[in-house]
């Protein structure tokens, strides 16, 4: 974490417009793949991320089959042509370490005891890059699991929140993740059970008792953005009284 | 009808002694567990609207035949768990290594539930007069969500179908329904259906079934 000559605010503002406590603007749509049980396409900002969700189904291969519970398998991946310079396709060390932490950020809320012998599949497919791909991701993984009808203590919201020029920010984006002094993203219940909590930089105890307040606000806030978007899937089919005369 | 779209998490009631299906009790207070259809009644339960078919017993499931073991047909029923249907629960005393002449891979048949146990072995049965190999008709596939819905309150809606279409219909839980009679007869049986299924969330449905049947009908003759 070098300093560097960026400057990260102009007269209180951030290098996109945003205020200090400001989250990206989210854009989030349910049910978008017919092939898939759940599903979530999620934008945070520049990220783009769809998630899906398979299952509960047959475990393959058979031996990781537990007796009294479902497991949940959750991969991360990002597209090759998701950053700036081409990644090398397939897993390596980074996505396997976020695959495991985002599946113990959601597995918590899943009542995998409802179905003993199978398996729940979480794909989760970074299309396009800026900083906080793992909590978009956790974020969508959450809706699709809704959407596939799979029961759930809670929903899961995930948020970041960083530290840029001395200054506490809420979900920060690519250039203030790489050249700031700390990155902590968060995923919590709406009832602030935090279930995944990391940090990259350092942070003064006090500062990190802030930044975490923050990202759990970022994450409440997140959680409004991810039930309107699933009560809006069904409020809009509510009086469908025209497509019945259409079947003629 | 007191309906309301909620998501797993959302706080229903403060009394702890109406929670249904779908929900679950924390400190005293009723949460939902699923994304569906709450339903207030003197219990509240939630109605998904997605998910997979979990067998129990007693249910009446439409089944494929996907491979013959030594003693027991295995059969996919829709379901994250196969059913196992033992040479026993043929109506028909036969030996084992006749079993493919009478049910064969592919064979469809009409089965319900004998027994589930809690490591999710699913037995089946075909002792009953109404259960049986499918040897004409048809079958379709829904989500077995809206098995309910299509039976309808004591199976008015079902009953009204049938009567209507002048078809036999088996409703198997697992959201998979053969229909027998005639070809037009099934033809306007399976769009009923299938728009019991896309607006099963919606209220008066019923009504609208009727009306939409009456249109049909009046379009063919």
């Amino acid at each position: 974490m070098d300093e560097t000559d960026i400057t990260f605010f102009k007269d209180g503002f951030r290098l996109d417009g945003r205020r200090a406590e400001e989250l990206r603007p989210v854009k989030m749509e349910v049910g978008v793949l017919a092939r898939a049980d759940g599903s979530c396409y999620i934008e945070m900002g520049g990220n783009k991320v769809i998630a899906a969700v398979y299952g509960p189904r047959e475990v393959h291969p058979r031996h990781l089959q537990e007796v009294t519970r479902a497991i949940v398998r959750y991969r991360y991946n990002m597209a090759s042509f998701s950053v700036e310079e081409r990644k090398r396709p397939g897993p390596d060390r980074r996505s396997y370490e976020l695959s495991k932490v985002s599946r113990e950020a959601l597995e918590p809320v899943i009542l995998t005891s409802y179905f003993p012998r199978s398996v729940i599949d979480v794909f989760v497919e970074v299309l396009q890059a800026d900083a906080g791909t793992r909590t978009a991701g956790i974020n969508a993984a959450a809706v699709a699991l809704a959407d596939a009808g799979i029961p759930m203590k809670s929903m899961i919201s995930a948020c970041a929140a960083g530290k840029v020029d001395d200054t506490l920010v809420l979900d920060p984006m690519k250039e203030e993740d790489n050249f700031g002094q700390a990155d902590l993203p968060i995923a919590m219940t709406p009832n602030g059970e935090i279930t995944l909590i990391q940090m990259d930089g350092g942070l003064t105890p006090d500062e990190l008792h802030q930044a975490v307040e923050m990202a759990m606000k970022g994450c409440r806030d997140i959680y409004e953005i991810q039930r309107k978007c699933l009560v809006e899937k069904y409020s809009q089919l509510e009086a469908p009284a025209e497509e019945v005369h259409a079947c003629e | 009808m007191d309906r309301k779209v909620v998501v797993p998490g959302d706080l229903l009631s403060e009394e702890a002694k109406r929670s249904g299906e779908g929900t679950f009790v924390k400190d005293g207070k009723v949460y939902s567990l699923l994304y569906g259809l709450a339903n207030y009644r003197d219990r509240i339960n939630v109605i998904p609207l997605a998910g997979k078919y979990v067998p129990a017993q007693g249910d009446n499931v439409i089944g494929i035949v996907k491979d013959i073991t030594f003693s027991n047909w295995i059969v996919d029923i829709n379901s994250p768990y196969d059913g196992l249907l033992h040479i026993s629960e043929f109506p028909k005393r036969i030996e084992s290594d006749e079993m493919s002449k009478y049910l064969r891979i592919g064979s469809s048949l009409m089965t319900k539930v004998k027994d589930v146990d809690p490591t999710m072995k699913v037995e089946l049965t075909l002792n009953d007069r109404k259960l049986g190999l499918i040897k004409t008709g048809r079958v379709i596939e829904i989500s077995h969500t809206r098995v309910p819905r299509l039976i309808g309150k004591g199976g008015s809606m079902i009953s009204m179908l049938k009567k209507e279409v002048n078809c036999s219909i088996f409703v198997g839980q697992n959201g998979r329904i053969w229909i027998n009679g005639g070809a037009e007869d099934m033809d306007l049986a399976i769009r009923t259906i299938l728009l019991i299924e896309k607006e099963a969330h919606t209220n008066g449905l019923t009504d609208r079934i009727v009306d939409f049947l009456k249109k049909e009908k009046g379009a063919r003759s």
